[in-house]
């Protein structure tokens, strides 16, 4: 089925071209940080994750969105999602590839990777990071792979998927209470040392993959000559309104905690988010962005009228997914640093080598999204 | 009717497999066996003849000895070990360092406190914990707690993750974010240097301790704040401080159980 | 199964051939002298028993893995000497032992390395005494 990819028309041409071009200057980059180091990032002694890490943990949220087609659909027989699972598993597929990219541009020596392998360290959450996103990865790349070619062929799918399907619900759930568990068992960072960190992963999670699954949905049905159907692309809306309505409660409570309990430790972190400290305002004015995107957003996706007509959805959709990167993103991650350990206020801007490999993985993000879509559409168009 | 094109690739898929594992194999089974004597000396090792006896190592700095423009230490430290100078505070490495007071004990500067106490300078470095967060969190075991309490790393296995950096919370660790060598100003070739991409940080000089010596730091205090020592031996140097005087420890809350001490 | 395009695949499979055996085919008949390593140093001079800290043989065939277990054995469990099979006891270093007899690295280790296009990088942290000189 691999060939499908390989042909298309003259705009699909035009966009893998597109997309090779950011990915071989991205590369470039990154060849002049191995050489360099990664000082020619923004980051430094006091705020050692970034951009890297921040894209990392949002994606891996995308991945397991997966799970909020699987599951209605293989648990619940919501028959309108029947076409479209292996949509969510080939995102899974392409987001944990994301993921897996941006910790290896993130290391040091990343000619040492197999280190983790060679001397597992059960102790570690990145050990057990690695274990369930390369397991996620493979268990939607089978799942995925499969069920789309039974289609093809006209034949029900393999016994043995059902139970590996059956098993991505509760393994997407695990892929990101183990990211969320990265932050959330760290003594020293007050702004992560929280228990409600997995659940606002999860819930940041089920809005911004589903927002991103409508809009290549609503591109589809508007290039690519498929249609996942009405039902399908409002049942994702209304599962990105709660899940979007969740996390903004979850941001809530959060500053609720801190400021009511008016312990420094809680709100000066919570304070950099959203207002600056010491003059240092870029990620602040970044959460006012995400903020009132979200909001509206949220208004958007509540409103019937608003969520049945399909501008105002995309628009909301692109919000949502704009909002949940700026937050998950260089909200959470940065925002943990601050203050330093010796009650510093430090300065993280990323640099343009840093941001041209960021955009040169999302770039590969997208070729596989658009590879693996346009052999699920030349299926469905074949039958 | 032969096999078919994905059958055929499925097999030499499979022929290249079976081609690499043996060398794999092999490889893996070979010990190196110079004749006989492979085996450690019986006093090897921490504690071996020479070395300073210790079962759990610690600090005590005594700040009030402290001078403000005194930078022995953290020359001595930065000497022995080719610590580079990058001249600027993004890419700063440091193994031992100086802040003042209300940075070093935000819960305990309140704004009463005398002027001079509030300012005065106090080393920090790795506390060599009890209950290291960093070991916790080492995908590859590459920073590790030794028997005799020094939190170690082994350079040669870092992967540069900084998971380490982001789980101290004392901002113990620096990463070394270029190419160091061109930054150390006088390579001491007594100690190695480290490469670009790896963490590194106050290893309590464990290397001199090996020789019998004190750490660099210790002995570079003309003011002889800093007292180094056994926690176990009951009539070490660190034991008599600790037991005539009030101490200090960084964020003794979190549970680390840090191995340095400030009497202030 | 049939063969569709033969005259390219075959044509491709004996260029690939022949670039498979271009070592072997274009060195033919020519002989690189094996590396000349110099053991002339002041140091190894000095000594009464110009004797490695494990025998020649075994060092030409094995040094690099008793320079893996040695610093295994210095930085994760403090294992500081070794005693050789005839009972002399060496201090556990790279570049204060040997580096110390053999100061002469380009006319001894890299000879061997770059003979065989191994890249050892110990020296990217180890210092190479007379880098510092």
């Amino acid at each position: 089925m691999l060939e499908k990819a390989l042909r298309g028309n003259g705009g699909y041409g035009i966009w893998v071209a597109f997309l090779l071009a950011l990915v071989a200057a991205g590369f470039v980059a990154y060849l002049y940080q191995l050489e360099v180091g990664l000082g020619v990032t923004g980051m430094g002694r006091d705020v050692s994750w970034g951009l890297y890490i921040a894209q990392f943990t949002f994606l891996v949220g995308v991945a397991a969105s997966a799970v909020m087609l699987v599951m209605p659909y293989y648990l619940h027989d919501h028959k309108a999602f029947g076409k479209i699972t292996v949509l969510g598993e080939f995102l899974a597929v392409a987001a944990v590839i994301m993921c897996i990219t941006f910790i290896f541009v993130d290391l040091g020596r990343p000619d040492r990777v197999m280190n983790v392998l060679l001397h597992p360290s059960p102790s570690s959450i990145l050990f057990w990071d690695m274990v369930v996103l390369n397991g996620y990865l493979l268990i939607n790349l089978v799942t995925g792979w499969t069920v789309l070619e039974s289609d093809r062929k006209g034949v029900p799918p393999p016994a043995w998927v059902k139970p590996l399907i059956t098993l991505s619900i509760p393994w997407a759930i695990s892929i990101h209470t183990v990211t969320a568990f990265i932050y959330a068992g760290l003594p020293g960072r007050d702004f992560w040392l929280t228990a409600i960190m997995a659940p606002r992963f999860l819930a940041s999670a089920f809005a911004s993959g589903p927002a991103l699954l409508i809009l290549i949905c609503l591109i589809l049905r508007r290039f690519g000559g498929f249609d996942a159907g009405t039902r399908a692309i409002q049942t994702l809306a209304k599962i990105v309104a709660y899940a979007l309505a969740t996390s903004v409660f979850f941001v809530l409570v959060e500053i609720f905690t801190g400021f009511y309990s008016q312990i420094p430790g809680h709100m000066h972190p919570l304070t950099y988010l959203f207002v600056g400290l010491e003059g240092q305002t870029l990620v602040a004015r970044s959460m006012t962005l995400a903020a009132v995107l979200a909001l509206v957003s949220l208004v958007l996706l509540i409103v019937p009228r608003a969520r049945q007509s399909e501008p105002l959805l995309a628009l909301a959709c692109a919000g949502t997914f704009v909002a949940l990167w700026i937050e998950k993103g260089l909200g959470l991650v940065v925002t943990g640093f601050v203050p330093t350990p010796l009650e510093r206020v430090p300065v993280y801007v990323p640099t343009a080598p840093e941001i041209a490999i960021t955009v040169g993985v999302w770039a590969l993000g997208l070729l596989l999204i658009t590879g693996l879509y346009k052999i699920f559409v030349a299926v469905r168009q074949e039958g | 009717m032969g096999p078919t094109r994905r059958d055929f690739l499925k097999m030499a898929g499979l022929s290249t497999l079976c081609l690499a594992l043996p060398p794999r194999l092999a490889h893996g089974a070979a010990k190196v066996e110079p004749s006989a004597a492979a085996a450690p000396l019986p006093a090897a090792g921490p504690g071996a003849p020479g070395s300073l006896p210790g079962r759990r190592w610690a600090m005590v700095a005594e700040v009030g000895k402290c001078r403000a423009d005194c930078r022995d230490c953290i020359d001595a430290c930065h000497g022995a070990h080719n610590v580079p100078d990058f001249g600027n505070p993004k890419d700063d490495v440091h193994w031992i360092g100086q802040a003042p007071m209300t940075q070093v004990f935000p819960a305990g500067a309140h704004p009463r406190l005398p002027e001079n106490l509030r300012n005065l300078p106090l080393p920090v470095l790795c506390n060599h914990c009890e209950n290291p967060p960093c070991v916790r969190v080492c995908p590859t075991k590459a920073t590790f707690r030794r028997a005799d309490g020094i939190v170690a790393m082994d350079y040669h296995r870092c992967i540069g993750c900084r998971f380490c950096m982001a789980a101290c919370p004392y901002g113990a660790r620096s990463m070394n974010w270029r190419d160091p060598r061109p930054f150390i100003a006088r390579l001491d070739p007594a100690f190695p240097t480290r490469t670009q991409g790896v963490v590194e940080k106050c290893n309590f000089c464990e290397e001199r301790l090996a020789k019998g010596v004190l750490p660099a730091c210790v002995t570079a205090c003309k003011e002889k704040a800093l007292t180094f020592g056994d926690l176990v031996e009951p009539r070490s140097a660190v034991r008599e401080l600790l037991g005539k005087h009030f101490s200090l420890r960084r964020r003794p809350e979190l549970g680390t159980e840090p191995q340095v001490y400030y009497i202030l | 199964m049939k063969l569709y395009n033969r005259g390219i695949i075959l044509a491709g499979i004996a260029l690939f051939l022949i670039v498979l055996t271009f070592p072997f085919w274009y060195g033919r008949g020519k002989a690189v002298p094996p590396p000349d390593l110099k053991l002339d140093t002041a140091a190894i001079a000095a000594l009464n028993e110009k004797l490695c800290v494990a025998p020649a043989a075994f060092m030409r065939t094995d040094h690099m893995h008793l320079l893996t277990e040695w610093r295994d054995g210095v930085v994760r469990e403090g294992r500081r000497t070794y005693s050789a099979a005839d009972g002399r006891v060496f201090e556990i270093s790279l570049t204060g032992t040997c580096l110390k007899c053999h100061d002469n690295k380009e006319q001894f280790c890299d000879r061997c390395h770059d003979y065989t296009g191994a890249k050892p990088n110990c020296w990217s942290c180890h210092i190479i005494p007379k880098e510092v000189r």
